[in-house]
């Protein structure tokens, strides 16, 4: 099937399996790659997007379901090589160990603060809830996140 | 919710441009990392390229009667298959580290003639995309004959238990008797023997988040594999793989990038990798191979399981403990893939934190129809040291003492230090009491009275316990001959190269697969340091490549060993190079002993008249690019590789003694919980863990080690297990079902750190990482604390916590 999507700006047109997932289309047609698979059960959180507007799951998704969605990922976020503020708080804050959590972690928090600029601590481990880490602990990613909350 | 609250000792920020060493410099990997620019081993992609899918078992213990790959195989877009048969005419079966019986088990890279557990790979078929190797999988027959399943390590040496490997004429993989002390006389001089009929330390891994998987490409005409993996212990892979493939190791290239968390749990993907490798070859393309979530859980390095039975602990009537005896029953699985080395490498930690003087273990590990065993974070000593914790506050119990001073009482002190433990290995250093009293401290011990009468005024129980973990890093290898005399193997090392290149570039090159410790960052400020240059301009490769002859046959990342084996190569290469360019700029100067030069701003310059300087850049260009008319004898390549060893004897083995591991990092945690007696359902209210690993290079990685360890900790203790049925059907195959904590099950956390430097190593460092142990015994020891009822159990989720409670009614 043909899909036409933009992926961070731009636009995209496929011929698509119907059965392959939005992930595998971001990670193997697109090479776009920062987005990973860390379970098969929509556990993890590791491929996670903002799929108009929305934080998605993109394994819980077909490709042919992005056709005409406008799509962000983690590739996305810094402009000409500039870290947004979030990603720099992850360095400064020592949010990231292995980073394979980490584009599906930032995915999570830039939709949380788009919708709630100053959450609180409470209101970000329940929007990090779907994104598993196995190196942090969380609470230093908790900390960066909180730390660029207005 | 309770606040988080601040590190005590905090990490500071960097301004300063000299004295690297010891500051939380910025991690260099997190600007790829945080832009979804790092290269993790499915990112690699080839022309051409095949994706590889695993055929499993679907019993735990049966004959396979037939394969037919015929109707994958036909279809369009499926590129070919691998069948056992295949495999044990292509190879040998893999070394064993085991002495017999298990020495004699046939362990090949795919199942011929039986399957032995749930996930078992039988096959293996490549297709064009992963979903069309899926779905020809599903068109592989075999046919298979079940067999009763051995699910119960402890019914294994049972005269009607079913044998998994026949070459080893019943299910005993290995035992060992290790006695050390004086048993009789401890016994005859204590007050009380405790008698404790049943411990267990329960199955589990790390689970990281990506999972195994490989690139391999076969350079057909050099016969020779390039293996893009994440794959830990390349050294142990090669090792492995070589004498199976009956290929020279020259053959076999591993290439890392980012690997996304290994935990141990990496280590053992060598059978794996055999089988694309295979294949590269027979089908002559690229074999692409990413493992599924659920196949990981299913088949790959679970924890040792471990029993401890009819133990038996001399103590005196004032706490003071003499020494014991115990069983331990370990569950291997069913392959040896690392095993039997648990057997041995509890013993780096025989005595735990405490002096007693007499111990005899009687270790047995058995095959059973499970997912094969192998390391996971605090690898054998982690149970080992849940044990010895455990009887401290079962004996604490026994005599009604308080288990602070129960330890105070017992632990090595600080001024014993180095000490010898019993079996021969030496402590380094460490102040354990000092370490304890800052750990309550953390969690305002003072104030746990008053807390635990409110807790019981609003129907709560409150307990405190308390855990500690000896991260043994660097170790001997030689340990691996109490498991079998016959093994060549001793000591450790790894391996750096430093250099400076044309425009003055400085880089560096690791022997390391490092998964989120931030090498590429300590390195460099090691390397600044004695430079005397900054960080920035220290340009550490990432990842590993054979090819880059930075590697020995110990190189890896695993075990605790980066900040002493790792960066005492870094150290090591970067002053011989520090040494050659005050070789070469002496002799540009005309002459100048290097004791008149010194490194300073990014080059050198003689001390005395400092407008005398020649920047890096002029040095690297010099050497490789404008070297006419140098001395004929100035032996100076710029370019220096060092190889790290530590020192090390062969251990004893009739004795079984001698110093396994060469550092000794410490953690102490608390734990504080409050059980809702109606349900057994609890939270941990407050956390602390106190950390010494002896001199840190960036104190803000260190601690990221010890929360990320603590996280594991508590989630093991809790919720993940590896559970089985009675057929061998694991119950936890996914994040549905395998619970690992998220960001609303942590606690409150308060970390704290001592340094008590390493003397044996040169840096002061030790290795540290593997934590995780202390957490699971806090939580045991808080939840026996609030309940009264011994705890006897690793794992204690919510319904055991309540069959707990009705105990101590009863």
């Amino acid at each position: 099937m043909d899909v036409t999507v933009t992926v961070n700006g731009t636009a995209y047109e496929r011929d698509v399996e119907p059965r392959k997932l939005l992930i595998h289309f971001l990670r193997d047609d697109l090479d776009l790659t920062g987005s990973h698979v860390g379970c098969d059960t929509g556990n993890c959180g590791a491929c996670s997007v903002i799929f108009d507007g929305v934080l998605v799951k993109s394994c819980m998704l077909l490709a042919v379901q992005a056709n005409g969605a406008n799509v962000e990922t983690v590739e996305g976020l810094a402009e000409d090589d500039e870290l947004t503020p979030l990603q720099q708080a992850f360095n400064e804050h020592h949010a990231l160990q292995c980073g394979y959590c980490t584009p599906g972690m930032l995915m999570s928090a830039t939709a949380l603060l788009r919708e709630n600029a100053s959450p609180s601590e409470d209101e970000i481990k329940k929007a990090l809830q779907g994104n598993i880490c196995r190196c942090t602990g969380y609470w230093n990613i908790v900390e960066a996140v909180e730390s660029v909350a207005k | 919710m309770t606040e988080m609250t601040e590190t005590v000792v905090a990490p500071a920020p960097v301004e300063v441009q000299k004295g690297w060493g010891g500051q939380s410099v910025r991690r260099k990997e997190d600007k790829r990392l945080l832009q979804g620019e790092g290269v993790f081993v499915d990112d690699v992609k080839r022309h051409g390229m095949g994706y590889l899918h695993f055929v499993r078992s679907p019993y735990a213990h049966a004959h396979i009667t037939r394969i037919d790959v015929s109707a994958a195989e036909a279809i369009e877009g499926v590129y070919g298959t691998l069948t056992g048969e295949e495999v044990a005419a292509l190879t040998e079966p893999f070394f064993q580290i085991s002495s017999a019986p298990g020495a004699n088990i046939k362990d090949y890279s795919l199942a011929v003639g039986k399957v032995r557990y749930v996930g078992e790979p039988v096959v293996a078929v490549v297709a064009e995309t992963r979903e069309l190797a899926r779905d020809a999988s599903e068109l592989v027959e075999v046919d298979y004959e079940p067999l009763p399943a051995l699910v119960d390590a402890r019914r294994a040496q049972d005269s009607d238990a079913p044998v998994l490997h026949d070459d080893a004429e019943g299910n005993l993989m290995w035992t060992g008797l290790y006695s050390w002390g004086d048993l009789d006389a401890a016994f005859a001089e204590a007050d009380r023997v405790v008698k404790i009929p049943e411990l267990h330390f329960h199955r589990f891994n790390s689970t990281p988040l990506e999972c195994d998987g490989a690139l391999v490409e076969y350079n057909r005409g050099v016969g020779q594999w390039t293996i893009h993996t994440n794959n830990q212990f390349p050294g142990f892979a090669a090792i492995m793989m070589g004498p199976a493939m009956q290929v020279g190791l020259d053959k076999l290239r591993f290439v890392t990038q980012d690997i996304g968390g290994g935990f141990g749990n990496k280590i053992t993907s060598h059978p794996q990798l055999v089988v694309c490798c295979l294949l590269a070859r027979k089908l002559n393309r690229p074999v692409q191979w990413t493992e599924w979530r659920t196949d990981f859980h299913l088949s790959m390095s679970h924890g040792n399981e471990r029993w401890f039975h009819d133990t038996e602990v001399a103590v005196k009537d004032d706490g003071t403990l003499l020494g014991f005896r115990t069983k331990a029953l370990d569950d291997a699985g069913a392959w040896l893939r690392y095993e039997p080395l648990g057997g041995v490498i509890w013993a780096q930690v025989t005595p735990g934190l405490y002096r007693w003087r007499h111990i005899e273990l009687d270790f047995t590990q058995v095959a059973t129809n499970k997912a094969p065993v192998s390391p996971n974070r605090g690898y054998s000593r982690m149970q080992h040291l849940w044990f010895t914790e455990r009887v401290i506050d079962i004996v604490a119990r026994e005599l009604d003492l308080d288990p602070v001073e129960v330890r105070k009482r017992n632990y090595i002190r600080a001024e014993d230090m180095p000490y010898e433990t019993p079996n021969g290995c030496v402590y380094d250093s460490g102040d354990y009491a000092g370490m304890l009293d800052l750990a309550l401290e953390l969690i305002d011990y003072e104030s746990i009275p008053a807390k635990r009468a409110a807790a019981k005024d609003h129907g709560k129980l409150l307990g405190v316990g308390i855990g500690s973990t000896l991260d043994s890093g660097t170790n001997n290898f030689g340990q691996s001959r109490l498991i079998n005399p016959e093994l060549q193997f001793s000591g450790n090392n790894e391996v750096a190269t430093v250099k400076l290149d044309i425009f003055g570039e400085i880089v560096v090159t690791l022997g390391t697969t490092p998964q989120g410790q931030g090498h590429e960052t300590t390195a460099a400020q090691v390397v600044a340091d004695i430079l005397q240059c900054s960080v920035d301009d220290v340009h550490v490769r990432a990842g590993h490549d054979s090819y880059w002859n930075s590697h020995a046959g110990f190189s890896g990342t695993y075990a605790s060993q980066f900040a002493v084996t790792g960066l005492s190569a870094v150290k090591g290469a970067t002053e011989m190079l520090a040494a050659e360019i005050k070789k070469l700029a002496g002799a540009v100067f005309g002459g100048v002993p290097a004791e008149a030069l010194e490194l300073a701003d990014g080059g050198v310059r003689i001390k005395e008249s400092p407008d005398a300087f020649l920047p890096f850049m002029a040095c690297g260009a010099i050497v490789n690019a404008n070297n006419a008319g140098l001395p004929e004898d100035l032996d100076v390549t710029l370019n220096c590789r060092y190889v790290y060893r530590p020192p090390f004897e062969v251990p004893d083995v009739e004795r079984k003694f001698g110093n396994l591991t060469l550092t000794y990092a410490t953690q102490i945690h608390v734990a504080v919980v409050e059980i809702d007696p109606e349900t057994g359902a609890y939270e941990i209210v407050d956390y602390a863990a106190v950390d010494d690993c002896g001199k840190r290079i960036n104190p803000q990685i260190v601690e990221g080690q010890v929360m990320g360890a603590t996280a594991q900790a508590i989630g093991a203790a809790i919720h993940e297990t590896y559970e089985y049925d009675e057929d061998g059907n694991l119950l936890t195959p996914n994040f549905y079902d395998y619970h690992v904590p998220h960001a609303l099950d942590m606690p409150p956390l308060a970390t704290g750190a001592l340094e008590s430097p390493s003397p044996f190593t040169p840096l002061g460092t030790k290795g540290m990482g593997e934590g995780g142990g202390a957490g699971i015994h806090a939580v045991c020891a808080a939840i026996q604390d609030a309940t009264g009822a011994i705890v006897t159990d690793s794992h204690n989720p919510y319904q055991r916590v309540w069959l707990l409670l009705q105990e101590a009614h009863a």
